[in-house]
Parts: C-alpha cells; sequence; structure tokens
C-alpha cells in the first residue's frame, strides 16, 4: 500500500511541485498518471524512492513512512521498487546482460541465480540472445524493454514508469503498454506516468490527473 | 561471509579492469607516485649502508682505562677481575707499560721518550662493549673512574656520538622528506580518484537508484587508490634497486681506493613490504577524502 498524506513539494526559489496531493494505491493496482508537462508526475513518482523529499505530509510504503527516511536506508528501500525513468539511463559501455544483472549484484544475488534470472528477464522482455550485445546496438524500443528488464529483475513489489512510451513509435509503445500489463497481472503495483492513457485502457487502469501540481481526478 | 567477501572480488576486479582500461594513465600515476615514493626509501637504504659501512670502517668504539704509575699486580689483578665479571664488556686486553712503550718506538714515535730517563707510559686496560650506545659508554666510564688505582678513562666515543647524531638529522630529514612526499601522494590519489569519480558518474547515479549503498560504491574506488599505491610502492622498489645497481661498481671502486670493502645491500623483504604497505596506506587515504568529499552529493 502507497499512501500520499497531504504531501506538499516545494523547490527551493519557491516553485510548488506537488500541493497538498493525498491519495492511497492499494497492492497490485496499475495507476496511470496523467497531467500536462510541468504537472508533477515525474515529481510524484521521484517521491515513492526518496529520489525527491516532500517538503510537507508524509508518504508511506508498505507501512514504513519513508518521508524522513535517512540516508542509509533509501537503498534498502529502493531494492523493493523497478524504477523506470524518462531517460533510460543505461550504462553503454556494458553489455545487455551486465545492464541487467547490476540491481541482482547490488542485491548480493548468486552468480548462478543471477544468470536465471536475467535470462528469465530477456526472455520476459523479448531480448532473449542478446544478453552479450551492448545498449549502443539496441533500438529505441529495445533500449526500453531493457530498461524495464532491468527494473524488473530484482522481482519488486512496485514498478515506477516515468514516460516510458515517450519517443517510441505507436506499435512499440503498445508492445511496451502490454509488458507494464502483464507485470501488473503478475500482482506487481504498477505507476505509470503517461500522456497517452489509451495505451493502458485495455488493462483497465485507476487514472489520476494531475494539474499544476493538484490533484484533479483519481 | 561469502557474499561480501565475493562484493570485495568483483570490486577488485572492477578496479583491476578500470586501471588496466587507460594502461597509460595508469603507468602515468605509478611512476608520479613511484618517483614520489622512491627518494624517502633510496634515502632509508642509503642511511643503512653508511651506518653498517661507518661501523665496519672504524671497528668496535673503545674505553681505555689508564692506571696509577704506582699501581702493583694485586691492584691490576683486582681491577682485571673486576672488568671479567662486567657482563656488557665484550673484550678486556691488559697493555703494560712496557707494551705500551714498545708499540710507541715501533709506530716511529721513540724519539720523543728519548730523553726521558724511565717510561712515563702507565699500565692500561683497553675495553670494548657489547653496544654501541653512546650512553652506555657515558655510564660505564664514570662507575670506572670511582675504582681503586685507574688514574684516567678515556673514552673512544666521541665518533660513535658524532656518527649517531648525524645519522639522527639525516633520519629526521628523511622522515620530513617522506611525510611531505606521502602527502603529494595523497594528493596525487585523490585527484585521481576525483576523475575516476567523474567518468564513472552516470554509474555511480544509475547504481544508487538500483539500491546500491555508499559502501557499494565506494569500493571499487578504494581498491582502485590501493592498487595504484601498490603500483607506485613497486616503482619505487624498482627504482630503488636499479640504483643500487648502477652504484655498486663506482662505490666498490672508491671503496677499493680506501683499502674497504664497500657493498651496496638493497632493502630487504621487510623494508619492501613497508615500502609497498605504506604506499597502498596512502592511496587508501588519498581515496577516503576523495570518496569522501565527491561522492556525498551525488544523488
Amino acid at each position: 500500500m502507497i499512501i500520499f498524506d497531504a504531501v506538499t513539494k516545494r523547490y527551493p526559489g519557491g516553485y510548488t511541485a506537488l500541493d497538498e496531493i493525498s491519495l492511497q494505491i492499494a497492492p497490485g493496482e496499475l495507476v496511470v498518471l496523467s497531467g500536462h508537462t510541468g504537472a508533477g508526475k515525474s515529481t510524484l513518482l521521484k517521491l515513492i524512492p526518496a529520489i525527491e523529499r516532500p517538503s510537507f505530509g508524509t508518504i508511506q510504503i508498505n507501512g514504513q513512512n519513508i518521508s524522513r527516511l535517512s540516508r542509509r536506508a533509501i537503498p534498502y528501500l529502493r531494492r523493493n521498487i523497478g524504477l523506470v525513468l524518462q531517460e533510460n539511463r543505461l550504462l553503454f559501455d556494458r553489455s545487455v546482460g551486465d545492464n541487467i544483472r547490476l540491481p541482482l549484484v547490488i542485491n548480493g544475488h548468486s552468480l548462478k541465480e543471477a544468470a536465471k534470472r536475467v535470462a528469465a528477464a530477456l526472455d520476459l522482455v523479448g531480448l532473449s540472445g542478446r544478453e552479450k550485445e551492448f545498449p549502443a546496438g539496441l533500438s529505441g524500443g529495445e533500449q526500453q524493454r531493457l530498461t524495464i528488464a532491468r527494473a524488473f529483475v530484482n522481482r519488486p513489489s512496485i514498478l515506477i514508469a516515468d514516460e516510458p512510451t515517450a519517443h517510441l513509435d505507436s506499435a512499440y509503445a503498445a508492445e511496451i503498454a502490454e509488458i507494464y500489463g502483464s507485470f501488473n497481472k503478475a500482482g506487481v503495483t504498477v505507476l505509470v506516468a503517461t500522456h497517452d492513457i489509451s495505451l493502458f485502457r485495455q488493462w483497465s487502469p485507476r487514472k489520476i490527473v494531475l494539474d499544476h501540481g493538484r490533484l484533479v481526478e483519481q | 561471509m561469502f557474499n561480501w567477501l565475493y562484493l570485495h572480488f568483483r570490486a577488485f576486479a572492477h578496479a583491476l579492469k578500470r586501471l588496466g582500461g587507460q594502461p597509460f594513465g595508469t603507468l602515468l600515476s605509478a611512476l608520479v607516485m613511484g618517483i614520489a615514493l622512491t627518494l624517502p626509501a633510496g634515502g632509508y637504504v642509503l642511511l643503512d649502508n653508511v651506518a653498517k659501512l661507518a661501523r665496519g670502517v672504524s671497528g668496535k668504539p673503545e674505553i681505555s682505562l689508564f692506571l696509577n704509575n704506582d699501581a702493583d699486580s694485586a691492584q691490576i689483578d683486582t681491577i682485571r677481575q673486576t672488568l671479567q665479571k662486567e657482563q656488557q664488556l665484550a673484550s678486556v686486553r691488559f697493555v703494560s707499560r712496557d707494551e705500551a712503550l714498545q708499540h710507541l718506538e715501533s709506530s716511529g714515535l721513540g724519539d720523543v721518550l728519548g730523553g726521558i730517563p724511565s717510561n712515563p707510559l702507565p699500565d692500561a686496560f683497553i675495553v670494548t662493549l657489547r653496544s654501541d650506545d653512546p650512553a652506555l659508554f657515558e655510564t660505564f666510564s664514570a662507575k670506572m673512574r670511582e675504582w681503586p688505582g685507574v688514574e684516567h678513562v678515556q673514552l673512544d666515543s666521541a665518533w660513535v656520538r658524532r656518527l649517531a647524531a648525524l645519522l639522527e638529522l639525516a633520519r629526521t630529514t628523511m622522515l620530513v622528506l617522506s611525510v611531505l612526499l606521502g602527502l603529494a601522494l595523497v594528493i596525487v590519489t585523490f585527484n585521481t580518484v576525483r576523475l575516476q569519480i567523474l567518468t564513472q558518474k552516470t554509474e555511480i547515479e544509475i547504481s544508487r537508484l538500483l539500491g546500491a549503498t555508499d559502501r557499494f560504491i565506494r569500493r571499487p574506488f578504494y581498491w582502485f587508490g590501493v592498487l595504484q599505491g601498490v603500483l607506485g610502492g613497486l616503482v619505487a622498489l624498482a627504482a630503488v634497486w636499479i640504483g643500487i645497481d648502477l652504484l655498486a661498481v663506482p662505490v666498490e671502486k672508491v671503496g677499493k681506493t680506501y683499502g674497504v670493502l664497500i657493498t651496496l645491500a638493497g632493502p630487504g623483504w621487510r623494508e619492501s613490504l613497508a615500502v609497498v604497505g605504506l604506499a597502498a596506506a596512502l592511496g587508501w587515504l588519498g581515496t577516503a577524502i576523495s570518496v569522501r568529499r565527491h561522492l556525498w552529493g551525488m544523488l
């Protein structure tokens, strides 16, 4: 369960990105965040893995108040959250396999277990057999799949994606949306910020709309 | 435990890969650190050789115990027995006044005593101590001065004190130099690691997002600094050995002109380990400061 209670995020200089947001997301929900550019979607998503910290209000994840989480505790929070941010943020000097393996190494999985999980993740996103290739050799859509595989390989209970279908053509975007839908079917809580809600319609998502940092529809 | 070792092994391999990935940069850094370490390491080896040489050339310092001219054989025996009981003495040699006179005459100074009717030289004991410690010489001489029948005690330790003082001065100079060059080494590592952090900024940020702890991120940098220090230490050792090899023949030639056999000795395995260990420790210190300074602000 993710609970936002009167969360406000104000940046230095006084810009308010989120204004008194209160919402609850149940485990296993598929939530689509929508709103115009600058509405606060990315900020809201970044508050969950503590990339950004709230200025006011509290955020609870599975009963744990993460609003004032210590710096040391943040890594352990993030290990349970799969992240796909706007920029793909891949390591271009590492192979596809090494990119996916990184969260497993961080989490201390054995080499054998890591190899199994990497193969399964590649299979899941349709990149089987391309483990030794480098990200630069992949198309934009494939890079997006690689990022998803990396986010999911640790089997997190929450998956967050910020504009995962931006810059992709409609066919690729539909495939990517399908991958998120299948994760949600498997019981993962999925939060996706997107301009194109129609891509996720077949999964009957819950829609949350933000406007100038305020919650206008949920 | 296994996981901890695996993480260290991985960080070590990662650091090795980074060092191997930029061979020219690694070589330059190792050379800079090696040269900085060569001066103090070579200086200490040189001092060690000088100390050994000085001892070898001058022999053991002695104390001459001159007796009263009227000391009889009973007094001489008593002094001999007392000396032989002393645990700290390495040797005791009696030189009678007649022997001393003969020695003087054979050395070509017999004419000096030509006008004197009787032998003015006293009986004497020449003693050597087990230790070269100047303080011990002083204590022992003071003690002997109090013995009955002893007229004068001549301490042959001036050179020991002079040499000890000179070596002490040289060692202190080397220590100051070592601290300064060690500081330079820390700065070199600090800067190299800073550049490494900047180069790997993306990887660090991604790792943080994926749940990497500070320790996980720092570990490869620590290994990087330590390995770089070790490489610097090895370069310094190689430079010292090359220096010794180059100097060995000329120094031997100089020694021959004085009738002395001089063999330069390089650092032993303990000294070699100390040089490499110290370099590794300085590399670690430079990394620790750099990592604290530059990683803190990232995410």
